[in-house]
Parts: C-alpha cells; structure tokens; sequence
C-alpha cells in the first residue's frame, strides 16, 4: 500500500491537482525512490521544472506500480547547481539524470557516466554542468568515450551519417577483432526542442509535435498527446472513439512489426521473407490510409476522439483488407521461423536478460522478450484496453530470436483485436467537447507504442497554460540496451542487434 | 527450398506498372493538393490561416488566401476551421516542382510540376542516378516511405535509381529533416564528399520549409536554408508516388498521358 503522506497514487490518464502530489525535502524523496524501486516500482518519468520559484528547479517523479495498475508521483527541488546522484542505487535512472543535468545545469554527484543526452544548451543560461562557456557551440558526439586499451584493441566508429535509409546517430565499438568489448551509443543529431514548442509555440502546434515525435509511431504518440489534454481538460471520449484509436493504434504495431521482421530478414540475407514483409508492411500502412487517408496516421487523432470515422462499407474494406494481410504475412513469416538457415543467425544472438531489463528499465518487446509482463495494454490499461484484454506475448530467451519471436506473436494477437473490434464497433458520436485546461494540476498519459511504453507528462500553471510538457520515448529506456546486449558480439552482427531493438532517433532526440 | 517455391507462388508479381500504365488507387480520403474555392471566402475572414499549424496560407490581397505547399502539413486543421466549407484536399498527388517559389500558389494558379533536367545534367543522370539519403531531423515518416520506393511493389531500381551507402558515390543527396543544428555539419561535409556535378533533392515539410518545427532555434528552415535545392517534393510525408513522381519528373522519364489518372484532374 502506498503511503499517501510520501506518494500520490493515481492512473494512467488521470489529472491530479499539483498541491497533492507529497513534497519533500531531497534526501526524503531520494530516500523513497530508491526503496520503491529496489521494490520493483519502475521509473516512467522523471524531470524537472523551473515553473516554480525562481531560483531552484522542481523535480517530479512518476513511478510505476505495474502489479497494482497504479502510477505514484512524487516531487522535491533541488537548490543550487548539484544533487547527490541516484544512479549509483538506481540503475534505470542513468539518462533521467544525464538529461535534468543538460536541460537545467545541474551536476548529480557521483553519476558514473555524466555526459551530455542530446548535446543541447541549457535551458537555464548561466548554469551548465559542464561549465561550458556560454554561447559557445556545442559539437554534437564531443567529449570523451569510453576506452579499452590493450595491445590490438581497435575503436571503430560509425555515424551519424549511416549506410542506409536511417536517422542519424554515432555509435563507438571498442573491439578486438571481431570482438565487440563495448558499445558507446551518442545521439542528440536529430534534437528539434519539441519539449520546449510544446509550451512556447501556439498551442495549434502541439497536436503536429506529437505526431512527428517519432514519425514511424503517429499514432502513439498522438494518443499519448491526446489523452494527456482529455485528462486536463475533464473530456470525457466516447467508447467508439476510444475503439477507433485502439484500431489505429494496433495496425501500427502491425507495420512496423511486420516491416522490422523483413529488415531482420534482409541482415541475415534471407531474402525471400524480406521482399515479402517490405511489401506487406505497405499494406498494412494503407489500411491506416483507409482510416485517415494517410499511411501513418497524420489526422486520424484529435483531442477530444478522432479526426475520422469508420461507415460500413470502410469496415467490410478493412475486414478484407485485414484478411488478406494476414494470410500474406503468416506465409512470409512462417517461412523465415521454419528456415533452419534462419533460426542459426537469431538463436543465442545478443542476448539482454531478465535482471538487466529490470535493471535498465527495458520496455516493450524487448523487455517481453527477456519474460517481463511489462505492457502498458496490460499493466496500466487506458481506452478501450480497460475492456478488452490482449494476450500478453512474451518469450524466454531474451536473445534476436525472443526480440523476432515475439513480435510475431503479436502480429497474431493485434489481427484478431483489430477484427473483434471490426466486428463490434460501438456506436455513437467520435468526438466530446474538449474545455480549457484545469489550472495547477499534472496529469500522467502512457501508451504501449510498438516499441514500447510512451510517455507524455504535463503541468499546467496558474492560468490553465501547460508549463511543462514531458515526452519519454520507449527509446530513451532501450538504447542502453541494446549497448548491453553488444557485448561480448560480434561487430559483423551489429545491424542485426540493432534491427532487432529498431530504436528511434528523433524519439529519443526529441 | 520448396516452401520457399510455394511461398514465391503465393505472394504474386506485385511490381506496379506505373509510370507506364496509371498508379494504383490512393484512399479516398487521400489529401493530396489542397484547393480553396475562393468565390466562398467571405471579405475579412482569416479562419483557415489562424488554424494553420505552421503559416502556411497568407492573404494574397485583402480577399484570396494563399497555400504554400512547402509549409503545408496535408492536415486538416484549415479545412475544419473554414466556415463555408471552402477548402478541401484534391486526389492529385504530383507535387514536385523546381523552384521554391512555385510552391506559392494564388488561388487560379496550376501547379507548375518539375521539369527534367537540363541537357548535360539529364545526359549524365538520366539513366543511372545515384543518391545519398541524409536525414537532418527526420521523424522517420519520410525515411520510411524512401524506403518504400526500394520494395518490390515500387522497385526504384527499375529506372537506374538507388541509394548508395557512401557520398563518393553518389550523384546527389535526398535529404529530409529540417536540418538541425546538430546535423549541420555532417550535412555539410557529406555534400562535399559527393563529387561534381551534383544534385540535392527536398523530400517533405521539414526538408522544404522546416515543416512544423519551422523558426525553432535548435533547425534550420529547410535543407535550401544551407544547399542549392534542385527539386522540391512536398508532403508530411509525401506518399511514394509522389516521390516516385517527382524523381522521375526531375529525369525526364513522365509521361503525363501514360499515367493520367481515370478521371479528369480537378482544375
């Protein structure tokens, strides 16, 4: 039971009043982080704010109670320009750290690896915890790396710009021969100061923020975004709204997932399996074009519902669609699983266990790979999800096969939520009214996005304008990750290793 | 082997014929080209403009608005502001043009759509175009439907068209994203590493204008803001076959009564 003299419980999509949430002093709310955690509470956001009092900088923390479906909040300030670090304790709290350090210049003392997350400048001038100079460019990937020495030890560095179609990041392998001892990952190339425009821009904006976040997840973060303003403007949606996004929402997890098994295909040089899901993730993205008419779903989200509807000749087109598709995908897919050629290069690979997902804070497939039932669908449940149970897939040997399997799995389980709810669409309108904003209060939005665990967070002032807008991306868990499940590989499967965690850039660089 | 036969059996032929044959149907509730019936716009009224995310109508006089496609996000924000029900998104997907200007459309205006490169530069590229992608600030949306073009539904490579892995081979770069600061450089040097004579293309918003991230201090306004721009293609994203489109516009190799559409363009 929690306590609610030191946290506030509250759920996933609910708006609490800022004086609620327990304040106290650092060492206190350190001290209850650090035992909730080491109790298996997960941390699902953690940030600061200079909306408050001039002079030092709140921090909020959202803890996650999985087994309960409760989310708790907690916050304190830090004075001056350091903190005692959690990280050291608290291992999933690494880039939390690393990023309040960046946006408000603030040292954690004792953080092992405190390096810049996105190589911005602070958001407070005149402090930096770096002391860099003020106004002095900041060089993206700068500043030391992590080194192995030894006599033929080599560094290979790779990035931003990569060999392919792909966002750009800089990745620095320590290796010995083939030997990977160590990955460094270093983003920030693709940082636009989304956190920023979505309190300092017109409001009109914020919507198409959300929806370019990470373009290959719309939807997700646009229902994310969405059910962040319903919950601080007291909106209350419509099951057949909440059905359509669930509908949307699944076949984004379908293309993706069905487009990252043709890319795992393509590494190993399988290529019969990924011409064939290259193809059939187009599909599945025309059926979101059938919905919104556009392949990722840009339009289909608006607060307060959706922006369209679905008639019955537009369900009869999607059923088929649906039918077609799975047929195509089951006979790609299978084919990639029954290919002993296949199993070779996925079995054993990479290999990211239970203790370390829970450790880092893994999300998503990933983490469902390893055995963790962690899926916000199922944990902390919102919209139609409260209603309609989804198997939870997961796999045990936490290596690329788990990462490939599972997305299989859910292939399977997305088809036949999206024809359940073909079949039995609520009626009723697909918009409610959307008022102003309550002032002074927080509200919490999570989403299973096909990566994982999407987050958005927002404090709204005196005045009822959002003062602080939180995105944590699933990427921003995963990339250590994937880090971690290089080691001890080989650098000849590192496009494979990275296809079967597929992270997002701009999701990360915000 | 044979479940792979079979397997080949049941996916089909699925390259499409267009440019020789019309593109497959779009959704009917693609928003391609969006057209303002400007005799409804009521003296004064600024609706679609104030809805606008990103600036992307302005008022040509005090009467008619102005779309600029460069800016355009393809949402629905206008066209839901509008009270008279002036403003709707055409199926035309052809976007790609040359000149930014072109992308400022008064209300009576055609689309002035690409044309081919000139004489030495379509001699050079005309069959055989080799591009770098680079994407600088990026939402994955535009890199994703690129990809596209490279599957076997689309098979780029069909008209000598492919992405290579390193600038030195490259004829050109594709670039999407807004160009943010932190990727400045890197855009920069790898344009230097690609050898004369060489192109740049603009794929989408971001790339065109800044998109919705236009003015942040952490982007740039577009990939012209740093690089001569030799074609523009608008969208956010554009869909495949606009892209598609705009490439083989830019190589010469449309042929607008091959690939009209079944029904008659809307003016």
């Amino acid at each position: 039971m929690t306590n609610p003299s030191e946290m506030l419980a509250t759920i996933n999509g609910q708006a609490v009043a800022l004086e609620q949430i327990p304040r106290h002093d650092l060492a206190t709310f350190q001290r209850i982080v650090l035992r909730e955690t080491a109790h298996g509470q997960r941390v699902a956001s953690y940030f600061g704010t200079a909306s408050g009092n001039p002079g030092g900088i709140d921090v909020f923390m959202v803890l996650a109670n999985d087994a309960n479906s409760e989310l708790n909040l907690l916050s304190s300030r830090i004075e001056g320009d350091s903190f005692p670090a959690m990280t050291p304790d608290c291992n999933q709290l690494h880039l939390f750290e690393r990023e309040i350090a960046e946006q408000y210049g603030l040292r954690p003392e004792g953080h092992p690896w405190l390096k810049p997350v996105r190589y911005q400048a602070s958001w407070r001038p005149g402090h930096d915890a770096w002391n860099r100079p003020e106004g002095q460019p900041i060089i993206p990937g700068s500043g030391d790396f992590y080194r192995v020495e030894g006599d033929e030890i080599h560094e290979v560095a790779v990035g931003p710009v990569h060999a392919g179609i792909i966002e750009p990041g800089h990745f620095r392998f320590q290796c010995h021969g083939e030997h990977v001892y160590h990955l460094e990952i270093a983003l920030g190339y693709q940082h636009r100061g989304i956190e920023q425009a979505m309190v300092s821009q017109p409001v009109k904006r914020a919507l198409h923020y959300a929806e370019t976040l990470a373009g290959d997840t719309t939807i997700g973060h646009a229902t994310a975004h969405c059910q962040l303003i319903e919950a601080l403007s007291g909106c209350k949606k419509t099951v057949r709204a909440q059905s359509l996004r669930s509908i949307a929402l699944e076949l984004e997890r379908l293309a993706n997932h069905i487009g990252d098994l043709g890319a795992l295909s393509g590494d190993i040089g399988f290529l019969p399996t990924a011409a064939y899901c290259g193809r059939i993730r187009g599909d599945f993205l025309n059926m979101t074009a059938v919905l919104c008419g556009n392949r990722f779903g840009r339009g289909m989200l608006r607060p307060g519902g959706t922006g369209y509807d679905l008639d019955a000749a537009r369900i009869n087109d999607l059923r088929t669609r649906l039918d077609q598709g799975e047929k195509d995908a089951a006979n790609a897919i299978e084919l990639f699983f029954d290919a002993p050629s296949v199993l070779a290069r996925l079995e054993g690979k990479g290999i990211l266990p239970a203790e370390i997902c829970h450790t880092l804070g893994i999300v998503g497939p990933a983490a469902r790979a390893a055995g963790l039932q962690r899926d916000v669908r199922h944990d902390q449940p919102s919209g139609i999800y409260r209603f309609v149970q989804l198997p939870l897939s997961t796999w045990d040997s936490a290596d690329v096969f788990a990462r490939a399997y599972v997305r299989w799995l859910e292939i399977r389980h997305s088809i036949a939520f999206i024809r359940e709810q073909l079949q039995a669409l609520p009626a009723g309108s697909i918009q409610a009214p959307t008022g102003p904003l309550k002032p002074g209060h927080l509200a919490v939005s999570l989403i299973e996005g096909w990566r994982g665990e999407l987050c958005h967070v927002a404090l709204t002032g005196e005045q009822g304008r959002i003062q602080r807008y939180k995105i944590t991306d699933p990427s921003f868990h995963n990339w250590a990750g994937l880090a971690y499940a290089m080691r001890d590989q080989q650098i000849s499967d590192f496009p494979l290793l990275n296809k079967s965690f597929n992270l997002s850039y701009c999701g990360h660089d915000l | 082997m044979i479940n792979v036969i079979r397997a080949r059996i049941h996916q089909k032929h699925r390259t499409i014929r267009f440019p020789d044959a019309p593109p497959p149907a779009l959704p009917d509730r693609f928003r391609g080209r969006p057209l303002v019936d400007t005799a409804r716009c009521p003296s004064g009224c600024r609706a679609c403009a104030e809805a606008c995310p990103t600036t992307a109508i302005t008022f040509a006089n005090d009467r008619l608005p102005v779309i600029d496609l460069g800016k355009c996000l393809f949402c629905n924000d206008c066209k839901l502001a509008c009270p008279q029900d002036a403003i709707h998104h055409s199926d035309d997907y052809r976007l790609a043009v040359r000149q930014p200007g072109q992308l400022v459309l008064e209300p009576d205006e055609a689309l002035v759509l690409a044309e081919a490169l000139g004489g030495k530069m379509k001699r050079l590229l005309g069959r055989s175009l080799k591009l770098r992608q680079v994407s600088a600030g990026g939402c994955n949306a535009c890199e994703a439907d690129i990809n596209v073009l490279g599957t076997v539904a689309w098979d780029l490579g069909r008209f000598g068209i492919q992405f290579v892995a390193s600038p030195r081979h490259a004829d050109g770069l594709l670039i999407t994203g807004p160009v943010t600061q932190n990727m400045k450089s890197a855009l920069l040097d790898t344009y230097a590493a690609v050898a004369e004579p060489k192109i740049v293309i603009a794929v989408g918003a971001c790339a065109i204008s800044g998109g919705p991230f236009v003015d942040h201090p952490e982007t740039g306004n577009g990939a012209d803001s740093v690089l001569p721009v030799d074609l523009y293609i608008p969208g956010c994203p554009p869909h495949p076959l606009t892209i598609l489109d705009g490439l083989l516009r830019l190589l010469g190799r449309v042929d607008d009564h091959k690939t009209a559409m079944e029904k008659e363009t809307r003016k």
